[in-house]
């Protein structure tokens, strides 16, 4: 059969970028079998997400970071001594939600900015530069909150980013329809477009005379993915609908993606990771970005802190803790190389949830808290073997 | 011909989808000098990595006798210990540590369990005087040439009892002077018993120190001459190199010439370091639609001059006026330069020209991202355009411009770098050492490739170590020698012995 001939063809050719998608399905497979389906309820889907997600925005902006060749330690107490900020602005200045988040927004890019600063300008290693910047925020995170302990925020509208909804379309006569309909309505949109999209592409190459999968497999990949997008929305929508912490790493995501992989930005970020003195050769300054992808990493440490400190209500004295640390895993398993200049942002969402699944399903199992970190311990290097592995034999 | 030393026979290695090396015969007698030539690509490099064991024994097809034992290499450890020591082109030596520990790394000299300092700096000392090299066996090897730092990697082989040494294009990277130094100690150590395997580009060198010479090309012997019986020249290696007879390596142009200066530095430019001036009183011009070489020694400050005028990436102080068509500039970066016209090739297209990892078209559009670009989004189909154009009117051969860079032969790798630049649109090309390291088809095709750019009027800067190159191409020379511009010749009075002078004066 040319089809299963072609099928493996495709598999073994692409290995490294359908991976993660398959180690994704797998743990996500075993472990609804292994918890009776209550992996997949729509409720457990929904807890992920929102526990996955302020570990997504960091692993997004860790991404660009490592690309370059640097690395990010402070983003975890930056995170947490942010949120720190957010609760005692909200509860203790009684400023405004909407002037809050543009303030812990901007906070978060000057923090960035800084870190920039000492690598950039001064020449001092990201790792060590950044270590100090997780001594002072763990310091300044436990000064904050030393007279007050765990401060609750009662603020309804934040909670509500890291714990709500989005409202359903209020359109009369589609009662009908049972579940959200406007998570039915922007998966519909999502999966149209997607398949517009690949179909366009398949296209475009095909009229520049590269090669391209072959039709059957074409479909069969349209329809897998398709599926699993629907499944999703399917689950979401039967139960609240999407979150604001999916819909807005979604968001992130998007944008972040577009950016690096459309423009001229991103092209410049990549070069700087793939050869740093070419780079400048080529006229860019290496300094410019790294203020950039630093700026941006302190803007996904606030946008954390919001999503974080919004889920558990309050903002307590050990927030933060280790986030660095599994922003950096998920970006590796999620295909990004420490010699810098390859990784996708989408692919660190994907290793973000990678882990969030490990925990999520060992949580519903039962699993002592040692033997989970064991377990995600072996998961990432697993990872990580797989893709050096992979990465040598595709030359 | 004396016995064999080593014997290859039908050695066949492929690599999926590339037959690297078919059916390879290649047979070295005891104490000679064997040079093994070729193009880039033609199986060189491959071929010395099945002897050495880089390539295992079971991973290629044929056998391999040295001193007439059959002989099964399970890694380097096996040729080493068997008396077969390999030098590459890039040296494996570990900068910050000293002469003496570089010389014995990996076979230290042991008193039980520690190392025997005091002995292994007598034994250096030793090695450093077969080498005919003079420096404190404690020096720092970074604080070294990379002439004697070449030496160093000879006498690390010594110091293993090495019985045939093979050395990966030795002189690459080096001076006339140590070039020369280099080439007699190899003739010195074949009196002494130890056989050299030389693979070089530099046909100069292999006609002067070559006792025979075996030809691959395709991955396949094309023959072995015997230097003594006279069979040996430059047109015959190039024949049978590429195949077809190239009449002049350097092909004929019109040295027209034009007023109109395209770039100028006056008033004694001068370029220096917080350690002290690395260039002084540089002044010098370049016309619209010329060529002008800029010959002299490696280290003489060629490559920081032109990077000066490039923006200054390297943080140098310059003082001095810059004028491009008329107009005075003060770049404080490469895009300033680039902006105003300028592009500047690296002498080092794999550390600093090129993106290794990103594929061909992503490497040919860096420089220039925005003439594909509308409002900061980059146009794929525009670039796949832009990439092809290069791809065909440069003769890259590579599958699709989708091919991963680092996968290209050396040649085609400098063929991507100059496409990057031209992307540009310069009116000023520097082109830093561009034919280094790449062989005679695409040297060819690369000077080519100028007399058109000039003839459309482009100017060109070229830095050149290679003197007939200098003289085959410019249409006038600057000679440069420890940080000064010594003299300046039409191409009319240029001889290779004028230039030589000027260059070490």
């Amino acid at each position: 059969m040319t089809f299963f001939h072609d099928l493996q063809k495709v598999l073994r050719q692409n290995i490294r970028e359908y991976g993660m998608y398959i180690a994704l399905f797998v743990i996500m497979a075993i472990f609804t079998v292994l918890t009776n389906g209550v992996f997949l309820s729509a409720r457990n889907m929904s807890n992920l997400i929102n526990q996955t997600g302020y570990i997504a925005v960091l692993a997004v902006g860790m991404t660009l970071v490592i690309v370059i060749r640097q690395i990010d330690l402070s983003v975890g107490f930056l995170a947490g001594f942010l949120g720190a900020i957010a609760a005692i602005a909200m509860v203790q200045w009684l400023w405004p939600v909407a002037v809050v988040i543009p303030f812990v927004l901007l906070l978060g890019v000057i923090a960035g900015l800084i870190s920039a600063f000492l690598i950039a300008y001064f020449g001092i290693p990201s790792f060590v530069a950044t270590l100090a910047g997780w001594l002072i925020y763990r310091g300044l995170l436990l000064q904050v909150t030393a007279g007050t302990g765990t401060i609750i925020i009662p603020d309804a509208i934040f909670n509500a980013i890291g714990n709500g909804y989005v409202p359903d379309l209020p359109i009369p006569g589609l009662d009908f329809i049972v579940g959200h309909k406007l998570t039915l309505l922007l998966g519909a949109i999502g999966i149209i477009a997607y398949i517009f999209g690949e179909i366009n592409g398949r296209r475009k190459k095909q009229a520049y005379g590269f090669e391209v999968l072959p039709p059957a497999i074409f479909v069969l990949k349209l329809v897998f993915i398709a599926a699993v997008l629907a499944l999703v929305t399917w689950v979401l929508a039967g139960y609240n609908g999407l979150s604001w912490t999916a819909l807005i790493v979604l968001v992130v995501v998007g944008i972040y993606s577009f950016i690096t992989t459309r423009t001229v930005l991103g092209r410049h970020i990549f070069a700087v990771g793939g050869n740093p003195e070419a780079a400048e050769l080529s006229g860019i300054s290496v300094k410019r970005i790294t203020y950039i992808v630093f700026g941006s990493m302190g803007l996904m440490s606030a946008l954390s802190a919001i999503l974080f400190t919004s889920r558990l209500q309050s903002a307590t004295t050990t927030a933060g803790t280790l986030f660095e640390l599994d922003a950096i895993a998920a970006a590796y398993v999620g295909g990004v190389s420490a010699a810098g200049g390859v990784g996708s942002v989408f692919g660190s969402l994907i290793g973000a949830l990678v882990m969030g699944s490990l925990v999520s399903g060992m949580n519903l199992m039962g699993v002592d808290i040692s033997m989970q970190y064991v377990a995600r311990g072996l998961v990432l290097a697993a990872a990580v073997i797989f893709d050096a592995t992979t990465r040598r034999r595709g030359g | 011909m004396g016995t064999p030393i080593l014997e290859m026979k039908s050695i066949t290695k492929t690599f999926p989808g590339v037959k690297a090396l078919d059916n390879v015969t290649f047979s070295v007698a005891t104490d000679e000098i064997h040079c093994l030539v070729g193009e880039n690509g033609a199986g060189k490099s491959t071929l010395m990595k099945v002897l050495s064991g880089v390539y295992p024994h079971g991973t290629y097809e044929g056998d391999i006798l040295f001193e007439g034992q059959v002989q099964q290499y399970r890694g380097i450890a096996d040729s080493e210990k068997a008396g077969i020591a390999i030098i590459y082109q890039e040296l494996a030596l570990i900068p910050e540590m000293t002469v003496y520990e570089n010389i014995f790394l990996g076979h230290e000299i042991k008193r039980g369990f520690l190392v025997d300092w005091n002995e292994t700096i007598r034994r250096a000392d030793e090695m450093l005087k077969k080498v005919k090299l003079s420096v404190n066996p404690a020096a720092k090897v970074k604080d070294l040439g990379v002439g004697k730092q070449q030496l160093i990697e000879i006498a690390k082989a010594l110091s293993k009892n090495v019985k045939l040494l093979i050395l990966d294009e030795p002189t690459a990277a080096l001076n006339e002077d140590d070039s020369d130094n280099l080439l007699s100690l190899l003739r010195d150590l074949k009196h002494q018993g130890v056989t050299s395997i030389m693979i070089s580009h530099k046909l100069k060198e292999v006609i002067s120190i070559a006792d025979t010479v075996t030809v691959l090309r395709d991955g396949q012997t094309v023959c072995t001459l015997d230097a003594h019986k006279g069979e040996v020249s430059e047109p015959v290696l190039i024949k049978y190199m590429v195949g077809r007879e190239i009449e002049n390596i350097y092909p004929k142009r019109d040295h027209k010439r034009s007023d109109e200066v395209a770039l100028e530095v006056r008033t004694g430019m001068r370029i220096a370091r917080p350690l002290g001036d690395v260039l002084k009183d540089v002044s010098f011009n370049v016309k619209k639609g010329e060529i002008v070489g800029f010959a002299g020694l490696m280290g003489s400050g060629r490559t920081e001059l032109a990077l000066s005028i490039f923006g200054n990436p390297t943080g140098f102080q310059v003082h001095g006026d810059l004028l491009i068509n008329g107009e005075e500039k003060h770049f404080a970066r490469p895009e300033q330069a680039i902006d105003a016209g300028l592009a500047y090739v690296t002498e080092d297209r794999k550390a600093k020209g090129l993106i290794l990892i990103q594929d061909v078209k992503e490497n040919i559009t860096l420089a220039n991202l925005q003439e594909i670009a509308r409002r900061g989004v980059v146009d794929g189909n525009a670039e796949v355009k832009v990439a092809n154009e290069y791809r065909v009117n440069l003769n890259i051969k590579t599958p699709s411009v989708e091919q991963k860079v680092g996968n290209l032969s050396g040649g085609n790798q400098q063929k991507v770098s100059l496409g990057k630049w031209l992307f540009v649109k310069p009116d000023v090309l520097i082109l830093d050492e561009p034919t280094r390291g790449i062989d005679v088809g695409a040297k060819f095709e690369i000077y080519t490739l100028m007399n058109g750019l000039v003839q459309q009027g482009m100017s060109i800067i070229m830095i050149s170590s290679e003197l007939p190159e200098v003289l085959g191409m410019s249409d006038r020379v600057y000679v440069v020698s420890a940080g000064r511009i010594t003299g300046e010749l039409p191409i009319e009075e240029a001889t290779q012995e004028k230039i030589m002078h000027l260059a070490t004066s």
